[in-house]
């Protein structure tokens, strides 16, 4: 069977790691380290993590403060609250300045669940890659996530890291190499393209099975940096097959699917169908139904790759 | 270097403050004015730092939270050497390092980004943990606006530095009584601000904020304050210097003309053309 990892537990286990190497990491928090798993990096180094309380426009303020003075901070909290409430103080305090500043955020997406469209952010990505500076990360799994984090570290400059609540299954082992700004072809394909970000990953890799069953060859493509977006990739994918479906767990507008459509079409116009919410807020529910209900399904994208 | 020569400086500050704006058509005077006396304090007798070597790490920090100050902040860099005097003919303008808001990126001296209210603050407690952190031993110095304080940020970080009891840390309010719309009282009453930052854990000192006297006295009493962040009120005077502008909440955004200009600077004793 599949190993479940959700991309939070891999996050903690990173930054716990990269504190042990580099002691200018320091890790900031508002209230929620023991769901973002920044918990694991307090216990093991406490004099380098703070806790702001409930003020995330604070959280990033001080992000930015730490930065100026050589630190690497990383500053998580849900993705709703890090990307909207906090948005204009990672604008004007850290994209602006271009200071070194890692927000890792959670519960991205539907699969938050049972929390409801309050909690759910699906337009983290589309502000996140609106602002000049900023670097765009989503992993796919917990291998993935790993990558990033010690990447991000490495990187100077602001990077926002999109990972998730729930258990999502490793796709990835340890040959697996990510890169910033690079997408990687999982799977072979000359029919169709899908390239996917995040927990549509694994979704996408299940539907290329599934197309190959009905004799179409779906080229898959992991997509796990948005900005900068590998264009080379996403050109060749254009003129050597039929068209190119985006899957993300996030809103069709300004995502991933906005990020490949405007590579298209500026550099090799072809048919591109987003898969991601259409244009609305989610609701309660178990995350991986909620995936199905919103057609973030293996059978919607194997649909839409039959319509390509 | 003493009180004479800091009030001679002050008046050379003010009058290049005036002949910037003058140059530029744009920019924000009355607060700017209001706050000469604690920039030259800082810059040209309390803080340690080197112009020749304005990112060294042990440095004093200054963050100009109220960041439409720049004519100020511009004018006292340029004073103590950190870039040549001549820059300020190009503030705000195309290709100019001096842009209308504070940027650390381009600005020799200039140590955070500023210019959207309510984030200098926080910026500058990452500053004073960063020190705690590596046990140095610079100091962190904030200037935030009387109005800005209506920002929901700026609590969220005063709680964070009394919390956290960074001693190295001290905040100036420029506390003059007036923003864009008008009194303070009157657009979001913010009094009493004293007790409020006291029952944020702060420890507190009001002053006069155009006193050298009373500007150093508090910065000795806030170096001395240990297990906590200070906050000095300094009840100032907006647009101070220049009677035609003083207390006027009209001049908080507004350039003034050539004719404006000239009787401003022979008011502080200088010559626009000189």
């Amino acid at each position: 069977m599949t190993k479940m990892v959700a991309t939070r537990d891999a996050y903690g286990e990173a930054l716990k790691e990269l504190g042990e190497i580099n002691d200018k990491i320091v890790v900031l928090d508002a209230d929620l380290s023991g769901s973002t798993k920044t918990s694991v990096f307090q216990k093991a180094f406490p004099n380098r993590f703070f806790n702001v309380g409930i003020a995330e426009q604070n959280l990033i303020g001080t992000a930015a403060g730490l930065a100026t003075a050589g630190k690497i901070p990383f500053a998580s909290s849900f993705a709703v609250f890090a990307t909207g409430r906090a948005f204009e103080i990672i604008r004007n305090s850290v994209c602006y300045p271009k200071l070194n500043v890692k927000i890792a955020a959670t519960h991205a997406g539907l699969t938050v669940g049972e929390d409801g469209a309050s909690h759910q952010a699906l337009e983290d990505i589309s502000v996140m890659r609106s602002l000049p500076n900023m670097v765009v990360l989503c992993p796919a799994d917990a291998v993935e996530t790993k990558q990033c984090i010690f990447k991000a570290a490495e990187y100077y400059g602001p990077v926002y890291i999109r990972l998730g609540r729930a258990k999502v299954p490793v796709i990835f082992d340890e040959n697996y190499k990510f890169e910033i700004g690079k997408g990687v072809q999982l799977r072979e394909g000359k029919d169709v393209t899908i390239i996917a970000t995040g927990v549509m990953v694994d979704r996408a890799l299940k539907a290329a099975e599934k197309l190959e069953e009905e004799g179409i060859s779906a080229r898959v493509i992991n997509m796990s940096t948005i900005k900068p977006i590998d264009k080379d990739i996403i050109i060749k994918a254009a003129k050597e097959t039929r068209g190119i479906i985006t899957a993300e767990e996030h809103s069709i507008i300004g995502g991933l699917g906005s990020a490949v459509a405007e590579v298209v079409a500026e550099y090799c116009p072809t048919k591109v169908i987003r898969i991601g919410t259409m244009d609305t807020f989610g609701e309660s529910g178990d995350g991986f139904e909620l995936l199905d209900k919103y057609g973030l399904s293996v059978e919607n994208i194997v649909n839409k790759a039959r319509q390509l | 270097m003493d009180k004479m020569e800091l009030e001679k400086i002050a008046k050379k500050i003010r009058i290049n403050i005036i002949k910037m704006l003058e140059k530029s058509q744009s920019g924000h005077p009355g607060g700017s004015l209001s706050a000469v006396e604690i920039l030259t304090a800082l810059y040209f007798k309390e803080m340690r730092i080197d112009p020749n070597n304005p990112k060294w790490e042990d440095r004093d920090r200054f963050v100009l939270s109220k960041g439409h100050g720049t004519p100020v902040l511009y004018a006292t860099l340029a004073e103590r050497g950190f870039f040549p005097k001549e820059e300020l003919n190009s503030f705000r303008k195309i290709n100019s390092i001096l842009q209308g808001h504070p940027d650390m990126k381009n600005i020799p001296g200039v140590d955070m980004t500023t210019g959207s209210l309510g984030q200098g603050l926080s910026a500058a407690n990452g500053m004073a943990l960063a020190g705690k952190l590596d046990n140095k031993d610079y100091r962190v110095y904030v200037l935030i606006g009387d109005g800005e304080s209506q920002e929901g940020m700026i609590w969220e970080a005063a709680m964070l530095a009394a919390h956290y009891k960074l001693d190295n840390l001290t905040a100036f309010l420029d506390h003059n009584g007036l923003q864009i719309d008008g009194k303070t009282q009157d657009v979001m009453n913010i009094e009493p601000i004293d007790e409020k930052f006291k029952a944020f854990g702060w420890h507190v000192i009001k002053i006069n904020g155009h006193s050298f006297d009373e500007i150093f006295s508090a910065i000795d009493e806030a170096k001395r304050t240990k297990g906590k962040p200070t906050m000095i009120i300094a009840n100032t005077v907006k647009g101070k210097g220049v009677s035609f502008m003083e207390n006027q909440a009209s001049w908080h955004g507004k350039a003034p003309s050539h004719e404006e200009a000239a009787k401003a600077i022979a008011e502080l004793g200088g010559e626009l053309d000189d």
